[in-house]
């Protein structure tokens, strides 16, 4: 075991693959000699050399478009996008291209691809350097979308996007790059030095995609969380002293749905939250399902905590980001009712 | 105050109602051009850019240095040759024919462009990879694809090797070197260039070939491609296609001022050649060329296929709405069968008697085969593939939402 931030788990990550198949290449905007603008690749392409770390020109489509000729070919590049907010030049070869090789020639071709993308706000990042369009992907069939929100599970779970035989979206919330964040913006932060969940093992191992993980064990209200959101919830439950089940997703597609249903039979209240926009974001997929699947369960509306539905601001940061005072009020609300 | 600054917006040089013109064309004359060393640069690559690579004059004749550098070619292969073109031409002709007749949905023909993918393909090895559009179906049968999986792909029947699950002419043959052909313009361009890199990187001595057409140059892909091609020096040759026309819309909207797409391609500082692409031997000759050069390190090639698009753009298409009926009629490079077919006349290896019982042969061969494929169902005779399989090879392992869906529908 090592302690490691989130940074070195997933730069361990891809390390340890590195070493371990031949087939898999890594590349992107300043991935290769620099290391890429958050140190995630640090030192690889010196380990490995250039052939399989490697720097590439600044575009998005090209970056995805020559993955998935490799990963056709049969390699396993692990490529970044610099912010997950610039993914759209690349948006036309994920959905129409990476996602559906495997099924529109039946088999001929696949494409093993894992995509990188920092993604989420709480870091003064304004319009680009904030959004998280998990929804975006999570409405593509052919195409995975994962999440984590601990060094142990960001090592793990990239390990398996990486050996996954179908293409990965794999999210990064950079607000927990360097340590937890439970919402105290007043600008002392913490590091994940002393958590638990940054206990990472050497070498190899693998966090299963698809699989949701119980952060908090509790009776009352289900809370249905992703990313920095996780830590959030874990500080409004803190502050009300309600009894809440906080269940981080990790993999939003495909949806542990016996996870989160075994849940919500029990406490009968549901409160999902997430830093992308409401209208159509995930939320309303998970709300959905859990209408179909646990109606019968429910003792109040389910709630939903989101960013809302403008772009992300730069001086409003803590206006629009789900605050635990929100998260809070809707779980009051839910306790209600 | 009237401003000096105007639009300008390019035209076709003939429309419907007017005689078709090309005599802005300057066409060279066959054998001009010299045979670059594999070891060119971009820069000195611009009188193959921007000329025209020919060996066949108008007499039939093959002449010139690139005509000596296929020298070795036996005459059997040329006939062959010929065979392809011919087949493609007689497999197209039947499959329209089979849209009008409501057997199935859609269908592309490459009238006028048999060349280029037969050619091509000759030049290519087991394990090299083409990344084609749409319209390179002569890649497939210069590759011996067997004709009923290329038609059980028309008709979307069980003898389609991908299930009925794409729109007829989208084909996809890994074994015959052909990629899994999208819907999206430009998407596979990249994709040739990361294929070409994971030969590289395997030193597998294999190479990729990329297919666009010069509508579809406007695409950023293409950019990507050649960028990416530049900085990389993968093994892979960059087809341009340019028949003139993208749907409706004349090459000049796409080529915008620009003089050829070859000088473009040289921009990115990929060595470019532009090639009368209804030329079989120019084809079979800059073809060698090109993926020679690719195998051997020397880096990625560029080349611009000049011809013309006959056909309609699609089955969904009338032509005559925006170009003059008897355009194709008029095309300076002529026909590709017919000026192969000429040559070989000349050379006494053919005669117009053989090449009329070549055609019936392989009228009878398409026919017979079409007629085994078109029992195992079509659009008026339908006999589905298992709407189950829809479910199927999403992912490699199906999840279970999806597992839920496939039982749903099966109610
Ligand atoms: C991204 C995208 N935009 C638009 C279309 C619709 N479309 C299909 S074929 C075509 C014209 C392509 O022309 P060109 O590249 O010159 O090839 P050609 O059909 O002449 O072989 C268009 C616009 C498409 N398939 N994909």
């Amino acid at each position: 075991m090592a302690q490691m931030t989130m940074i070195e788990a997933l730069r361990d990550a891809m390390d340890v693959m590195l070493a371990r198949d031949p087939k898999v290449v890594i590349f992107g905007e300043d991935v290769g000699y620099f290391g890429g603008v958050f140190r995630c690749t640090a030192g690889l392409q010196k380990k490995y050399g250039e052939e399989r770390v490697f720097d590439t020109p600044i575009n998005e489509s090209a970056i995805v478009g020559m993955a998935i000729g490799m990963a056709a070919q049969g390699m396993r590049p692990c490529v970044e996008m610099q912010f997950a907010d610039y993914v759209y030049p690349g948006y036309d070869q994920i959905t129409q291209e990476a996602s559906r090789l495997r099924h529109r020639s039946a088999g001929d071709f696949t494409c093993p691809l894992t995509i990188r993308l920092p993604a989420g706000g709480g870091i003064f990042g304004g319009q680009t350097h904030s959004q998280s369009p998990e929804a975006l992907f999570t409405h593509v069939a052919g195409l995975k979308v994962v999440m984590p929100s601990t060094p142990y599970d960001a090592k793990g779970l990239l390990i398996a996007a990486i050996e996954d035989p179908d293409p990965v979206m794999f999210f990064e919330p950079k607000r927990l790059y360097n340590g937890p964040f439970y919402g105290d913006h007043s600008g002392k932060s913490q590091g994940w030095a002393g958590h638990p969940e940054a206990e990472v093992p050497e070498g190899y191992y693998t966090v299963p995609l698809g699989r949701a993980a119980i952060r908090r064990p509790g009776s009352q209200v289900t809370v249905l969380a992703y990313g920095t959101m996780v830590y959030i919830a874990e500080a409004a439950v803190a502050e009300t002293g309600i009894d809440a089940e906080i269940i981080d997703l990790r993999t939003l597609l495909p949806l542990d749905l016996e996870t989160v249903t075994a849940s919500l039979r029990k406490t009968g209240r549901c409160v999902v939250v997430h830093e992308a926009t409401r209208t159509s974001g995930f939320g309303a997929e998970l709300i959905a399902e859990l209408q179909e699947h646990c109606f019968w369960h429910l003792k109040s509306p389910m709630q939903r905590v989101t960013g809302w539905d403008t772009p992300y601001p730069h001086a409003a940061e803590w206006a629009y980001f789900p605050s635990p005072a929100r998260v809070a009020r809707a779980l009051r609300k839910s306790l209600e009712e | 105050m009237t401003g000096k600054a105007k639009l300008s917006f390019p035209h076709p040089p003939a429309r419907p109602d007017q005689v078709p013109d090309f005599s802005a064309l300057a066409i060279p004359e066959a054998g001009a051009l010299d045979v670059p060393p594999y070891e060119i640069t971009a820069p000195e690559s611009r009188p193959y850019a921007n000329g025209l690579v020919r060996v066949l004059d108008d007499a039939g004749a093959a002449v010139g240095p690139w005509a000596d550098y296929i020298a070795d070619i036996p005459e059997e292969e040329l006939l062959e040759g010929l065979r392809d073109m011919m087949r493609v031409r007689a497999i197209d002709k039947r499959l329209m024919t089979a849209q009008r007749q409501g057997k199935t949905s859609f269908y592309m023909q490459c009238t006028g462009e048999e060349a280029i993918g037969c050619g091509f393909q000759r030049a290519l090895s087991q394990g090299d990879m083409n990344f084609p559009t749409y319209r390179q179906q002569s890649l497939l049968v210069a590759a011996g694809y067997p004709l009923e999986k290329l038609m059980g792909q028309i008709f979307s029947n069980d003898l389609d090797p991908a299930e009925g699950r794409q729109l007829p002419i989208l084909h996809s043959a890994r074994d015959y070197g052909y990629f899994t052909v999208s819907g999206n313009l430009g998407t596979q361009y990249i994709q040739a260039v990361g294929w070409a890199m994971a030969n590289a990187l395997s030193d597998n001595g294999q190479i990729a070939v990329g297919w666009i057409g010069d509508g579809a140059t406007a695409s950023n892909d293409f950019h990507s491609a050649l960028l990416c091609a530049s900085s990389y020096q993968p093994p892979v040759v960059l087809n341009i296609v340019n028949n003139q026309w993208a749907i409706s819309t004349y090459t000049g909207v796409a080529a915008g001022r620009a003089r050829t797409y070859a000088a473009r391609a040289r921009g990115y500082g990929v060595p470019a050649l532009r090639v009368d692409g209804n030329d079989y031997l120019a084809v079979r000759a800059v073809a060698r060329w090109a993926v020679t050069r690719a195998r051997e390190g020397f880096g990625p090639t560029a080349i611009e296929w000049f011809t013309y698009r006959v056909a309609a753009h699609s089955s969904s298409d009338d032509p005559t709405a925006y170009r003059p009926k008897d355009e194709a009629e008029r095309w300076p490079l002529g026909d590709p069968i017919a000026r192969l077919k000429a040559h070989l006349i000349g050379r006494g290896a053919w005669s117009d008697e053989r090449h009329a019982q070549a055609e019936a042969e392989i009228r009878d061969e398409v026919v017979s085969v079409q007629k085994r494929v078109e029992a195992h169902g079509t659009l008026l005779d339908p006999r589905p593939v298992p709407a189950r399989t829809i479910f199927d090879g999403v992912y490699a392992e199906m999840p279970p939402h999806l597992a839920r869906q496939a039982r749903e529908a099966e109610v």
